[in-house]
C-alpha cells in the first residue's frame, strides 16, 4: 500500500516545512508560488503555528528576522520580483547569523516580467541575495519529491550553520503535480539555539542580535569568521547528481526543471549513438566545483542548459578551469525549451566533435 | 434514479479541490461526448491556476469539433483571471440547442466563486454540479475533510453538488491497488454527503485490471508534459 500523496510542488514545500517543525510562515502572494501561503493558511492553525499574510515582501522578511532571532523555525516564500524586495532583509539576517528558509519559485523577468517559469535569478541567488559579503545556501530541486526533501534539509542546514537557506525552484516545479513520500526526508542533528533572544528566564546573560558594528575591525572579524563557516559549508555540503557521465563525450550541466528536459533529450541522443550525460548541481551554493572539474578530464565538451541568457555557465567555466569548451543553450522570459530543441543542440556539438 | 454519464444534465459543472483531477475529467468527458456524436462546449472557468489547465487542450478538442472558451489571458505572461464574455454565448447556445453538452471546468476550492455570476442561468436551465475528489490529495485524505471542501465549494458557488467522481490517483505511478484502496473512502464520502458516486476514474493503462468496479471510466492523462 502506497504512502504517497499527489501534490503540487508548492504544497510539498509547505507540508515539508510543517513536518520539519516550522511554526511561523510570513509571506505575500505572488504567482506562481501562492499555493504555499494558501496551504499554510489552511494547515498552520491546525498544528498550532502561525501563517500571516504580511503587508509586503519587505515586512514578511523582517518578520522572519524577528521569528528567527527568537529561535523559531520559520519560512518565507515569494517569486522573483518579491525576492528582490526581500534582499535588504536577507542581508540583515545573514549579518545577524540567523537561520531561516527562503523559497523562490522563479518567474520570468526582469521587472514584473511574467508568470511563466524561469531560472533568471541564478546570479541573484548564488552571488548577491543582498548587499555585503554574504552567501546563503541555495538548493535546487528537480522534482516535487525533492521540493519536499530539500525543504526539510534546508531547515537543518540553516540551523547547523546559522545562515539562511534558499530553495531555488521555478514556476513549473511549483505548479506541477507528482507523488511525494514525506517519510523519505532525512533528519540531521542540529545544535541547540543557545544564542536565541527568547527570554533569559533570569538564568543567563542577555543574548543580543545585531548587525551594526561601531568598530571596522570588529566588523572585519565578524565577516572573516562567517567566511570560515562558508568554507566548512563548501567542504561538507555539496550535493549533485551524475547521470550517464561515465562514458560521456558531452556533459550537459543543468539544474531544476531544465535537467528533466535534458534527461529526455539525452535518452534520444543516446538512441542515435551520441554519448551524452548530465551533471546536475543540487546545491547551487556551494557549487559542486570539484566533481565537475574531475569530469573535465574525461568529457570533451560541456553544454550548459538554463532558462535564462547564460548565468550558471560562468560557474561551469570556473569549475572546469576552462579545460574543455563550454557552450550554452537557453530560453528565457518564461519560455521553456522542448527536449527536441536540446537534442538539436547536442547534435550540433556532436557534429563538431567528429 | 442512479445518475450515469448518459443521464447527466447537458450543463455539467466540474468542481473539486485544487489538483483533484477536474481538468483531466472535464477533458476526457468532453472527448467521450464528442465520440458519441454530441455537440460539446468546454468552458475553462479556472481563475486559480496560472498554468496546467484546460486551455492546454484547446487545440486538440477543437480539432475534434468542440467549442472551447478559455479566459483571454490563460497561458499568457499575465495573471489576470478575467472571465470571457463568450461564456454568456455558450449559455445562450444551450437555450437554442438543448442537445449541446456544455462543460464548465472550474478552479479549485474558492475558485468556485466564479460560478456565481452565471447563477441565474443555472437556476433557469438546471445543471449537474460534479464534485471531483481524490483520496491521495493531502487535504482530502479523509472522507470528512473531502466533505468539508465539498460544502465549501457549495457555499462559494451558491449551487448544490449532485454527484461525486472518485478520481483518486498518484499520477503516473498509480496502480490498480491504489484505486481499489480508495473505494471505501469514496463510499464513506457518498454516505456522509448523501450523494451518489457518478464514476471512478482510472488511467486507461490500468483500467483493464479494474473492470469489475461499477461505473469505471477509463481516462487518458490530459496534462501538458514539459519533458
Amino acid at each position: 500500500m502506497s504512502k504517497k500523496v499527489l501534490m503540487k510542488g508548492n504544497e510539498a514545500i509547505a507540508e515539508a516545512a510543517i513536518k520539519s517543525g516550522c511554526l511561523h510562515f510570513f509571506g505575500y502572494p505572488i504567482t506562481p508560488q501562492t499555493e504555499i501561503s494558501e496551504y499554510m493558511a489552511k494547515r498552520m492553525p491546525k498544528v498550532g503555528g502561525l501563517c500571516l499574510q504580511a503587508e509586503s515582501e519587505i515586512s514578511a522578511i523582517n518578520m522572519i528576522m524577528g521569528a528567527a532571532a527568537a529561535g523559531s523555525r520559520c519560512l518565507t516564500s515569494s517569486s522573483s520580483p518579491g525576492i528582490s524586495l526581500k534582499s535588504e532583509g536577507i542581508s540583515y539576517i545573514v549579518a545577524c547569523d540567523l537561520p531561516c528558509v527562503i523559497v523562490n519559485v522563479q518567474r520570468g523577468g526582469p521587472g514584473l516580467g511574467g508568470i511563466q517559469p524561469s531560472q533568471q535569478d541564478y546570479y541573484q541567488a548564488t552571488k548577491a541575495n543582498g548587499h555585503g559579503d554574504e552567501h546563503v545556501i541555495v538548493l535546487a530541486p528537480a522534482s516535487v519529491q525533492e521540493m519536499a526533501q530539500l525543504t526539510s534539509e534546508a531547515f537543518d542546514l540553516a540551523d547547523i550553520y546559522r545562515m539562511p537557506a534558499m530553495i531555488l525552484a521555478d514556476g513549473a516545479l511549483g505548479q506541477m503535480m507528482e507523488p511525494v513520500d514525506f517519510e523519505l526526508a532525512t533528519k540531521r542533528e542540529v545544535p541547540e539555539k543557545t544564542w536565541a533572544a527568547n527570554g533569559t528566564g533570569g538564568k543567563r546573560k542577555k543574548n543580543i542580535i545585531n548587525s551594526l558594528y561601531m568598530n571596522p575591525q570588529d566588523l572585519e572579524d565578524s565577516v572573516i569568521a562567517r567566511y570560515k563557516r562558508y568554507d566548512e559549508v563548501s567542504e561538507k555540503e555539496v550535493k549533485y547528481e551524475e547521470y550517464k557521465c561515465d562514458d560521456a563525450d558531452i556533459v550537459i550541466v543543468s539544474y531544476g526543471i531544465t535537467s528533466r528536459i535534458c534527461k529526455t533529450a539525452i535518452t534520444a541522443a543516446r538512441a542515435k549513438g551520441i554519448k551524452v550525460g548530465l551533471f546536475r548541481p543540487i546545491t547551487l551554493w556551494p557549487y559542486p566545483k570539484k566533481p565537475l572539474n574531475k569530469l573535465a578530464d574525461s568529457a570533451k565538451q560541456f553544454l550548459v542548459v538554463e532558462l535564462n541568457m547564460g548565468q550558471m555557465v560562468d560557474d561551469v567555466k570556473v569549475a572546469t578551469d576552462c579545460k574543455r569548451p563550454v557552450s550554452f543553450f537557453g530560453r528565457t522570459g518564461g519560455v521553456i525549451p522542448t527536449p527536441a530543441e536540446v537534442l538539436a543542440e547536442i547534435e550540433k556539438i556532436a557534429g563538431g566533435l567528429n | 434514479m442512479q445518475k450515469t454519464l448518459e443521464t447527466l444534465h447537458k450543463i455539467i459543472i466540474v468542481t473539486g479541490h485544487f489538483g483533484s483531477g477536474k481538468t483531466n475529467f472535464a477533458v476526457n468527458l468532453a472527448k467521450k461526448k464528442l465520440a458519441e456524436g454530441l455537440p460539446v462546449t468546454l468552458v475553462d472557468l479556472d481563475i486559480v491556476n496560472p498554468y496546467f489547465r484546460a486551455a492546454d487542450n484547446r487545440d486538440e478538442l477543437m480539432a475534434l469539433g468542440a467549442r472551447c472558451i478559455v479566459p483571454e489571458f490563460a497561458n499568457t505572461n499575465v495573471d489576470i483571471p478575467t472571465l470571457p464574455p463568450e461564456v454568456y454565448s455558450a449559455l445562450e447556445e444551450y437555450e437554442r440547442d438543448s442537445d449541446r453538452v456544455t462543460i464548465f471546468d472550474v478552479g479549485g476550492d474558492n475558485g468556485a466563486v466564479a460560478l456565481g455570476m452565471y447563477n441565474q442561468f443555472f437556476e433557469k436551465y438546471g445543471c449537474d454540479m460534479i464534485y471531483v475528489a481524490s483520496k491521495y490529495r493531502p487535504l482530502t485524505e479523509t472522507s470528512d475533510d473531502a466533505l468539508a471542501i465539498l460544502r465549501e465549494i457549495e457555499y462559494y458557488s451558491r449551487l448544490h453538488v449532485s454527484c461525486i467522481v472518485n478520481s483518486s490517483n498518484i499520477g503516473e505511478e498509480t496502480t490498480a491497488d491504489d484505486i481499489r484502496a480508495s473505494l471505501d473512502w469514496a463510499d464513506e464520502l457518498s454516505k456522509k454527503s448523501g450523494l451518489p458516486i457518478l464514476c471512478t476514474l482510472a488511467d486507461e493503462r490500468i483500467a483493464d485490471e479494474l473492470s469489475d468496479i461499477p461505473n469505471l471510466l477509463p481516462i487518458k492523462n490530459a496534462t501538458n508534459r514539459l519533458y
